[in-house]
């Protein structure tokens, strides 16, 4: 058995007016599981540790906290692979306000989901008497999906949430995701419409810490890239972030390297003359600053072979 | 004080389900100790029970045979045949709800085996089915949310019933400590099960049988509380669930000489055999010496044969479970399993509307109902079938629901006083917080745990389970001078109290109930009574509680409609 030191937030709001670390030494059986190791220190050591729980078999989505500043699901980890220099240092999830000790307030998770119209929208005209067909890969284009339990593992540790709260964030994406590939929702198009809005699937950043996190198949990330094609392939293409993905391999198809006059005016809209004077102050300060880029976009040397490339992804699509 | 016209408490598949019925009819509360989406129906694995015959030819007749043997005849026939019946409109309600099923190749919902059915009658969603169902239940409730009010992590403490009328609930608001009374014209549990009164148990935390404790200290009779099923497949040492899909997919069982078991007990029926056959089976392997593992106290789960896809494709969770928690890869090697105490088939008895009855002889409480595994109907008799929980649930949450569309406008707004509600509410509180303070908490709930375990297990006798019901009144006492620790919000220790005084109180008519019957029937199995005993006790348990103390035990009879008690072989 190892001799660790358990290093836990604690927080509490009648007395506390910021959070502090507590130790707890604690000797690591194998096999032990973070959760049992604070069931156990709240009944060894202090029952005042306040923190989730409740299925213990990694299902309910309720323990999730943060270990050495990462989201996870405390109740199907082992303990022994989360000791650094001797210590386990446990965090309440980010981007949400601590209550006590390991507990946040949940509240703007649960409201985020409500966004994205978590439900199924039939067709009117579906006979409820009879169940309807699905083919096996219709099923699994959202097999992986439906495995989301909730956690908001994804959320406390989303980069974007962390300076845009209005963001959907990574489970309400996934969620929306869900619904957008059920081959019995009749609202697609308008699905696909509201996630590509501003906060929606073009806002993610591509940082990967969701998909990291998530302790299901969820994978947050790969399903915000599966809506954004989506949206494209359905011709969704009037918002900003489809604007600026078109307009990026517009003009890298055409000239093999980015056009970055050419991008930001393709992102907005060229007709849309306030978001084009909102971008000046920052081409202004670009060029004070030496940072333009060339007034005239040149194609790089071997563009063909750019070009080439591009047509076989073309061929390769259809 | 909170008023609203209905207030349903749980917020699994039968609370939601019901919620449904009613929301945009009446002011509807739900009221949950956690959030929906983590209510323990999100648990169940392997699959939903319904005649469909989308694989063969099945009939909701065979699944009514199938569940009335599988309940060893102590299950109420008319209701059974209520729940059977109505299974295929239920699934294919969920369906249309939006649950992602499984599908066969002929893109229709998948079927899989399951034990005690005699055809490929369990629908599922990979080996999630209860997370599948529960996630689209609480969807649909997100669609009606201006309809319906949802008080997550309010812990309910009491059932306010006076001269047969219900009122409403007192409830604890976790996060800020306040408590209030939540006046209604009638209230709905679907509180779910009382499995953590045992140390081995697939049971969330949450599962401290408080709904059923409430309605027990209102009045209320508790029925067949001695019925609880042990699961044959629970993790070796943790007691998390592996699904019996792992079986009904082909999966075997090993004893730690290699054998299939079940040969011996179930020659027909194999690893299919009902739960309470199947761990019976795998508890006298381990008891006479055939275990494997150092210990000898483990059997083994074997999907090797299945292989990779199959595996990863039907049982993905039952793969990630074994490796997380014991590190064992089921591609590999067999995956060390023990019976773990997993669904309660007794509760707060009801009529097939799930109105809870106040007496042996059909009396009712008015505006009080319960729904799911926290009623006892009784569909699920002495031992339930895998797959039927979630159906039950859907089911009577739904008739639930309907009853209260029905009758909740004709029920008056019954006059309570909040003071006095508040004021014994507290007074619980208080002997809690303020006492001796010389016992500790998590011994008493570990020493609770490990007797009923050990001693009201799997098998049954009278030194044991005299000697686990000593133990309780120990425990009782001991508890008198518990210590706890202060502190208005998330006291989890003030809900852990709370939560451990509940199962103290319940677990003693688990056992006084199997003391009393003095037979085996479904999942009560007695060495000292090893037989079924037709002539005395096609009978239900039911407990009522003394108000000067202690309890007196009823019996009310079963109801036989088709089927006669025959012997159970498989």
């Amino acid at each position: 058995m190892a001799k660790v030191t358990f290093r836990i937030s604690r927080f509490n709001p009648d007395t506390d007016s910021a959070p502090r670390y507590q130790d707890y030494p604690f000797e690591l059986e194998p096999g032990i599981t973070l959760l049992n190791c604070l069931n156990r220190i709240r009944a060894e050591q202090d029952p005042s540790l306040a923190y989730r729980m409740s299925c213990g078999s990694a299902i309910c989505g309720s323990c999730a906290m943060r270990v050495h500043g990462h989201a996870l699901l405390a109740c199907k980890t082992q303990a022994s692979q989360l000791v650094k220099n001797g210590v386990i240092r446990i965090d309440p999830l980010g981007n949400m306000k601590v209550i006590r000790d390991l507990v946040v307030d949940l509240e703007p998770f649960w409201a985020s989901l409500r966004k994205v119209k978590p439900w199924l929208m039939p067709d009117a005209l579906d006979n409820p008497e009879k169940e309807r067909q699905q083919t096996q890969a219709q099923f699994h284009l959202i097999d992986d999906v439906t495995t989301c339990i909730l956690c908001a593992a994804c959320y406390s540790d989303c980069n974007v949430l962390e300076v845009d709260p209005q963001f959907y964030g990574p489970a309400t994406l996934a969620k929306g995701h869900r619904f957008i590939f059920d081959s019995r929702d009749a609202r697609k198009d308008d699905r696909l419409e509201a996630v590509s809005e501003l906060h929606g699937v073009w806002d993610c950043t591509h940082c990967g810490e969701c998909s990291t996190r998530c302790p299901t198949e969820t994978k947050p990330l790969a399903r915000i890239e599966e809506t954004r094609e989506a949206a494209i392939r359905a011709g969704v293409t009037n918002n900003n972030g489809a604007r600026h993905a078109l307009g990026f391999r517009e003009t890298v198809g055409k000239s093999g390297r980015l056009n970055e006059n050419y991008l930001p005016a393709r992102s907005v809209g060229f007709f849309n003359i306030p978001a084009l004077i909102g971008l000046m102050p920052v081409g202004i300060r670009m060029f004070m600053r030496g940072k333009n880029p060339p007034l005239i976009h040149h194609s790089i040397d071997k563009v063909a072979e750019v070009r080439r490339v591009f047509s076989k992804f073309e061929e390769y699509r259809k | 004080m909170f008023s609203h016209d209905i207030i349903i408490v749980g917020s699994g598949l039968a609370g939601l389900r019901a919620a449904m019925e009613v929301a945009g009819h009446y002011d509807v509360a739900v009221l949950t100790k956690v959030y929906p989406s983590r209510s323990h129906s999100g648990a169940a694995q392997g699959g939903v029970a319904a005649a469909l015959s989308n694989v063969d030819g099945d009939t909701p007749e065979a699944h009514i045979y199938d569940t009335v043997k599988g309940a060893d005849y102590l299950g109420d026939q008319d209701a059974i045949e209520i729940m059977c019946n109505d299974a295929p409109r239920t699934i294919i309600e969920m369906e249309h709800f939006g649950c992602a099923f499984s599908r066969t190749q002929e893109n229709r919902i998948a079927q899989r085996a399951f034990g005690g059915h005699s055809f490929q009658r369990a629908c599922f969603s990979a080996d999630r089915t209860g997370h599948a169902l529960l996630h689209t239940l609480f969807e649909q409730t997100m669609k009606r949310s201006g309809k319906l009010q949802i008080y997550s992590e309010w812990y309910v403490t009491r059932l306010i019933v006076r001269d047969g009328v219900c009122r409403g609930v007192v409830a604890m608001d976790i996060k800020t400590g306040r408590t209030e009374v939540f006046h209604g014209r009638a209230v709905l549990f679907g509180t779910g099960g009382y499995g953590r009164a045992y140390q081995i148990t697939s049971n969330a935390y949450a599962n401290t049988g408080d709904g059923i404790t409430a309605a027990y200290r209102a009045g209320l009779p508790l029925m067949d509380m001695e019925f609880v099923q042990f699961h044959p497949t629970g993790l070796y040492q943790h007691g998390i669930l592996l699904s019996e899909a792992a079986r009904g997919e082909g999966g075997y069982l090993l004893n730690g000489n290699n054998e299939r078991f079940m040969g011996k007990y179930a020659p027909t029926k194999m690893e299919l055999g009902p739960r309470d056959i199947v761990s019976r089976s795998a508890q006298t392997e381990i008891n006479e010496g055939r275990g494997a593992g150092p210990k000898k106290d483990y059997v083994l789960l074997d999907l090797r044969h299945l292989g990779r896809d199959k595996i990863l494709e039907r049982l993905p969770q039952i793969y990630h479970l074994a490796k997380d928690f014991l590190g064992v890869d089921a591609l590999d090697e067999p995956v060390p399993i023990t019976p773990t105490a997993h669904y309660s088939m007794g509760g707060i008895p009801t009529d097939n509307d799930c109105q809870a009855l106040a007496d042996e002889k059909g009396g009712k409480v008015t505006g009080f109902f319960a729904a799911g595994e926290c009623a006892c109907v009784s569909v699920h008799g002495a031992n339930r079938l895998g797959t039927n929980s979630l159906l039950e649930a859907m089911v009577f949450g739904r008739r639930a629901g309907k009853k209260l569309a029905e009758v909740t406008s004709s029920l008056p707004l019954s006059p309570v006083s909040e003071k006095e509600e508040l004021a014994a509410a507290r007074r619980e509180v208080d002997l809690i917080l303020h006492n001796k303070a010389t016992e500790d908490l998590a011994t008493i709930r570990n020493e609770l745990r490990e007797a009923m375990t050990n001693k009201v297990g799997v098998y049954r006798n009278a030194g044991d389970m005299e000697a686990a019901h000593e133990k309780i009144k120990e425990l009782q006492d001991r508890f008198t001078r518990v210590k706890v620790t202060g502190g208005a919000k998330f006291n989890t220790n003030l809900v852990e109290a709370l939560e451990l005084s509940h199962t103290l109180e319940y677990s003693e008519l688990i056992v006084a109930g199997a003391q009393a019957r003095q037979e085996s029937r479904g999942a009560h199995a007695r060495d000292d009574f090893p037989k079924r005993d037709d002539q005395n006790w096609m009978k239900h348990t039911m407990a009522f509680r003394r108000p000067e103390g202690g309890f007196e035990l009823r019996y009310k009879p079963v109801r036989v409609t088709r089927f006669q008690p025959e012997e159970r072989k498989y």
